[in-house]
């Protein structure tokens, strides 16, 4: 760095503006990037969904099982395949946002070629592609280690969890907008997450519902994936009402993540 | 020719108070203005108003011809905040070709800038492991990768030794003279010396725009730190 050796660099004589699409790639490989430094947050994303599991599988191994009806694990376990990656993302892509936030980083962001939803879409695709790793190792050890048992394509549920993992990094970058700190931004977890888990049907029939219970679950996203879900695990090829959930959960999906892009202001006080 | 940056009667509020008022500049192209003032006379607003991060309350910013903040500039003007923001979790190498990609320039550019700040050496390295000056250069860095026409400059030389000091300030005026238009705030009047052009601001208002030489003449003293004083006195005076 000296000054004898400088100027030797001029401005490119017709700078191209980068497309979204490449600026989108290269958030995705940023924030990957930063995961892979990581090693211990890639070990549990990768991991501790597959523990979780497996102690429910322990939990009900020994219990009979009604002739006839799916045993207990086979449903309750299809259906933590779609919860586990939606709460993590949705944990992961709040505190990743909120870190933006207060290294500075994200305002710097602002001032760069890159637009908001483009810096979103990149968050959106580095998590889901995490979500899809980490669905491919829960569903093999789902299905190989603790026999949990799906009639339809395994692979169809690996795609449904993908769908609910982005859908927990659309809702995460939306909560992120409104938390100030760690603290609020780890409490919107329970917010956004529990009532959705309460009212999704597994816990209680969505048909025993008190009417109005069942209305707001009908508005709730995670309704649709567990819905999606319980659809692969009860019949052998796709329905077309899973792929009618699959649609309105990625619909929903892509709604928080435009109301996430409208929140994030460019000019703050 | 048209200055680099246009402020006229800016006005901008942060929380209740009122932090700049009324303030009007302008900044000629291709030299090195100063932003010197005490610690919250309002100079980091300011810099946020020219980079367009900045809700302003009444006034008006033009920059490069074109309204601070607007789309076509982001690729045009580079902004360095007083902290370091880059990513602490990624290497150096990796946070320069990042944002070489949102720029639009390749690894070369992003190696290049690297360079240019004295840290090929440690552009393996995670910025974490950096030292507090080390990380400000790799902010610096990243703001020079996109070979920006306007470079706002937060306090770039806080924390860094003075051969470092020295090298830098040789680097903004090799990147003025190649045309590059920059403003850097500063603190520390022993580098106002080292400006084409001095903005003095106090308590969110301009109290001169000159060239040392004018304010070293118009007060009288060659120490530009009580040309500040004298000035600064002069106001209070009048107010008074």
């Amino acid at each position: 760095m000296t000054a004898a050796t400088l100027p030797r660099r001029t401005a490119p004589a017709a700078p191209h503006p980068p497309g979204g699409l490449r600026l989108t790639a290269a958030t995705a490989a940023r924030v990957l990037r930063q995961l892979r430094h990581d090693h211990r947050t890639v070990a549990m994303m990768l991991v501790l969904p597959s523990a979780l599991l497996g102690l429910l599988y322990l939990l009900w191994a020994d219990l009979p099982t009604v002739p006839g009806q799916p045993s207990t694990f086979d449903r309750v376990g299809l259906t933590m395949l779609g919860i586990f990656p939606f709460v993590v993302m949705f944990l992961v892509t709040s505190i990743a946002m909120l870190r933006e936030r207060a290294s500075g980083t994200l305002e710097r962001l602002l001032t760069t070629p890159l637009s908001r939803p483009a810096l979103l879409l990149g968050y959106g695709l580095a998590f889901g592609l995490a979500a899809a790793a980490q669905a491919v190792v829960t569903v093999s050890v789902a299905t190989i280690g603790y026999d949990l048992d799906v009639a339809g394509p395994v692979y169809l549920v690996v795609l449904i969890a993908v769908v609910d993992a982005v859908l927990g990094v659309a809702l995460g970058l939306l909560a992120s907008a409104f938390a100030r700190s760690e603290f609020q931004a780890v409490q919107f977890m329970p917010v956004i997450v529990l009532p959705q888990f309460f009212l999704c049907g597994l816990l209680v029939p969505r048909e025993q519902m008190a009417g109005w219970l069942q209305a707001v679950s009908d508005v709730l996203p995670l309704t649709y994936a567990v819905e999606a879900l319980q659809e692969v695990g009860a019949s052998a090829g796709a329905s077309g009402t899973m792929w009618v959930d699959v649609a309105v959960v990625a619909g929903a999906a892509l709604l928080a993540l435009g109301a996430a892009a409208a929140t994030l202001r460019r000019r703050t006080s | 020719m048209d200055a680099a940056v246009t402020v006229t009667d800016l006005v901008v509020h942060r929380g209740r108070r009122r932090v700049l008022h009324g303030l009007s500049a302008t900044l000629p192209r291709g030299q090195v203005t100063g932003l010197l003032g005490p610690s919250g006379s309002g100079k980091t607003t300011l810099m946020r108003a020219l980079v367009g991060v900045q809700v302003v309350r009444s006034g008006s910013v033009s920059v490069l011809g074109e309204t601070a903040g607007s789309p076509g500039l982001r690729a045009r003007v580079g902004y360095v905040t007083q902290a370091p923001s880059v990513y602490a979790d990624l290497t150096v190498r990796e946070n320069a070709r990042y944002f070489a990609a949102l720029y639009g320039v390749g690894a070369a550019a992003a190696d290049a800038a690297l360079a240019d700040v004295g840290l090929t050496d440690a552009a393996g390295q995670l910025v974490t492991d950096l030292s507090g000056g080390q990380q400000g250069r790799v902010s610096l860095a990243c703001a020079l990768v996109g070979v920006p026409e306007l470079l706002v400059l937060d306090e770039p030389t806080v924390g860094l030794d003075p051969v470092l000091r020295v090298e830098l300030w040789a680097r903004f005026h090799a990147l003025a003279a190649a045309g590059t238009t920059l403003i850097v705030s500063s603190h520390v009047m022993d580098e106002a010396g080292r400006c084409d052009r001095l903005l003095l601001i106090r308590e969110g208002r301009l109290l001169s725009d000159s060239t040392p030489q004018e304010l070293r003449a118009r007060t009288g003293t060659e120490d530009l730190e009580a040309a500040f004083l004298t000035l600064v006195r002069t106001a209070e005076e009048t107010a008074a």
